[in-house]
């Protein structure tokens, strides 16, 4: 552990002595300059790999408008109860420290792609050589009646974005009479983290066989069936958590009583709940969809998979849970960190001159927690296939869990750690 | 003097095998590397709980994936992920975690 410390240390030392050196030595406005958007898994990540495998030689500002990285990976936990708040938020202050990566809290309000100029909340205007954008994504409201009333958004909850909502739907459970019913509604696939609804549904019922057992999980699906590792959840299901959690496939929200606390369903009946977990339809990021990038039914960026540039717009690449996704690709934390890099390496490689590396791989690993420690996984291999121009998975590699295990909930955090250094220290 | 000659033949060998194993491109290897870090830490220094490559035998690294890949050897995942990679590309990105600091 020592050993570890001091190695740690001195390799931090290191990287801070060749920023320190470059920024002496270098005049502040040489060299290209790369701006990223979203301090998230695949933001963070690109930037942070910018830096470094440019040697420290291309200029990189991160715009993201929170103070601290707060993982969405783990957060079901802190749902549950099992983790707090503070145990999956990472500040970013290691991006600027150990990597010279310019941190700016602001928001984008536009982005001006012909004149490459990025203008900010707080009034300031940034140019760029290549746009790195990772906006994560935002909610399909506008259908939805009921969520477009004041203060419903503030009552019913998402807490689909890591943060301050997944604090307010832990207080709303903790509020929550024992005997109560909690209700999750899941969207049409593809959306955000696909396991990452089941999870939740059994972190909360977790909590509540802990603490309150007369309650009730109910999940209303879009989806024809659980969209991913099904028989895992299944058996979870039966096994651990049986007259807690109820499963009810296709059934689509077409509105939301806030007021009543009720949702409104295309065929089925209405559904009265204590707490209301309703996550919307969802889409690329606003400043994605808004410098009119998401052309995918409007919805999601398509990309070119070598160089994660836009079809949309030269020199704006896009990144993580706002691209048309590749067949079998999941929209995850995990997937994210891979675009990052492999968009920062082509990055690098456009911007010096250097070929593109013509063959990424990389891989998916998803765990999710079925209790407060014991854990499934679902991984995956993807590789670009030169003549249908987009990542496959690799037939014979990747799977799931053969049982949910306590050794695989010691790799979840061990995976947590890795990640959150690989993408912010 | 001793000391620095050392450090001289050292830094030569360690960019004699980094040449070695990238016969490509070695900015395609450190790449494809930099997809492990999710869970073995950037350039294969991880954190607490998972195995780190960076400074690992490359023979070991090499059998230990073509265990996994054949089904010699079991585990949790790495099976499954190892039968991503073609034996090449095992050798390659073996070859660059050896030579990674510790």
């Amino acid at each position: 552990m020592k050993r570890r410390q001091l190695i740690q240390s001195a390799w931090a030392g290191s990287a801070i002595g060749i920023t320190g050196l470059f920024g002496a030595c270098a005049t502040p406005m040489s060299g290209p300059k790369v701006v990223v958007v979203g301090g998230g898994y695949g933001g963070a990540t690109a930037a942070k790999y910018v830096r470094m495998w440019s040697d420290y030689g291309i200029q990189v500002t991160l715009i993201e408008p929170n103070a601290s990285f707060v993982s969405c990976p783990i957060s079901n936990l802190v749902i549950g109860g099992s983790k707090t708040i503070q145990d999956i938020t990472t500040p970013y202050e290691n991006l600027s420290k150990r990597h010279g990566v310019s941190v700016v809290r602001d928001f984008v309000t536009s982005i001006d792609p012909d004149k490459r100029i990025i203008k900010l909340q707080s009034g300031s205007e940034l140019t760029y050589d290549r746009l790195i954008l990772s906006p994560g994504v935002d909610f399909m409201y506008d259908d939805i009646a009921g969520m477009n009333k004041a203060s419903a958004k503030d009552k019913v909850l998402h807490s689909w974005k890591a943060g301050p909502q997944t604090v307010a739907l832990r207080q709303q459970l903790q509020d929550m009479p024992d005997g109560g019913v909690y209700a999750l509604s899941i969207p049409l696939a593809p959306y955000r983290c696909p396991p990452g609804p089941y999870e939740r549904a059994c972190q909360v019922a977790h909590y509540f066989s802990k603490a309150k057992p007369k309650s009730k999980v109910i999940i209303l699906d879009e989806n024809d069936d659980v969209t991913s590792k099904g028989p895992l959840f299944k058996k979870a299901w039966t096994d651990r958590y049986k007259g807690i959690i109820e499963y009810r496939p296709k059934h689509k929200v077409v509105d939301v009583d806030a007021t009543n606390n009720t949702l409104k369903f295309e065929f089925n009946d209405d559904l009265k709940a204590n707490v209301l977990n309703y996550l919307p339809p969802m889409r690329a990021g606003d400043i994605a969809v808004k410098t009119g990038l998401a052309t995918a039914n409007k919805r999601w960026c398509e990309v070119d998979f070598l160089t994660f540039e836009t079809k949309a717009a030269k020199n704006i690449h896009v990144l993580g849970d706002s691209i048309q996704i590749a067949p079998a690709m999941p929209k995850s934390g995990h997937m994210a960190n891979q675009h990052g890099k492999t968009c920062a390496a082509a990055v690098v490689a456009l911007l010096t001159g250097k070929e593109v590396n013509p063959l990424p791989i990389y891989n998916n690993t998803c765990y999710s927690f079925v209790s407060d420690t014991d854990v499934v996984h679902v991984s995956s291999v993807h590789r670009y296939d030169a003549e249908k121009k987009t990542m496959v998975t690799v037939a014979g590699s990747g799977g799931v869990s053969a049982a949910a295990s306590e050794i695989e909930g010691q790799y979840a955090m061990a995976w947590a750690r890795n990640i959150w250094a690989d993408t912010l220290a | 003097m001793k000391r620095t000659i050392q450090l001289i033949l050292g830094v030569g060998f360690a960019l004699a095998s980094v040449f070695a194993s990238a016969q490509s491109n070695p900015a395609q290897v450190r790449s494809w590397a930099a997809g492990c870090a999710n869970c073995h830490g950037t350039n294969g220094q991880a954190q607490p709980g998972m195995e780190t490559l960076a400074g690992a035998n490359k023979d070991d690294t090499i059998r230990k994936m073509s265990d996994f890949k054949a089904g010699r050897r079991t585990a949790t995942i790495m099976h499954q992920l190892a039968k991503g990679y073609s034996d090449d590309e095992i050798v390659a990105i073996a070859t660059y975690f050896a030579s990674q600091k510790r």
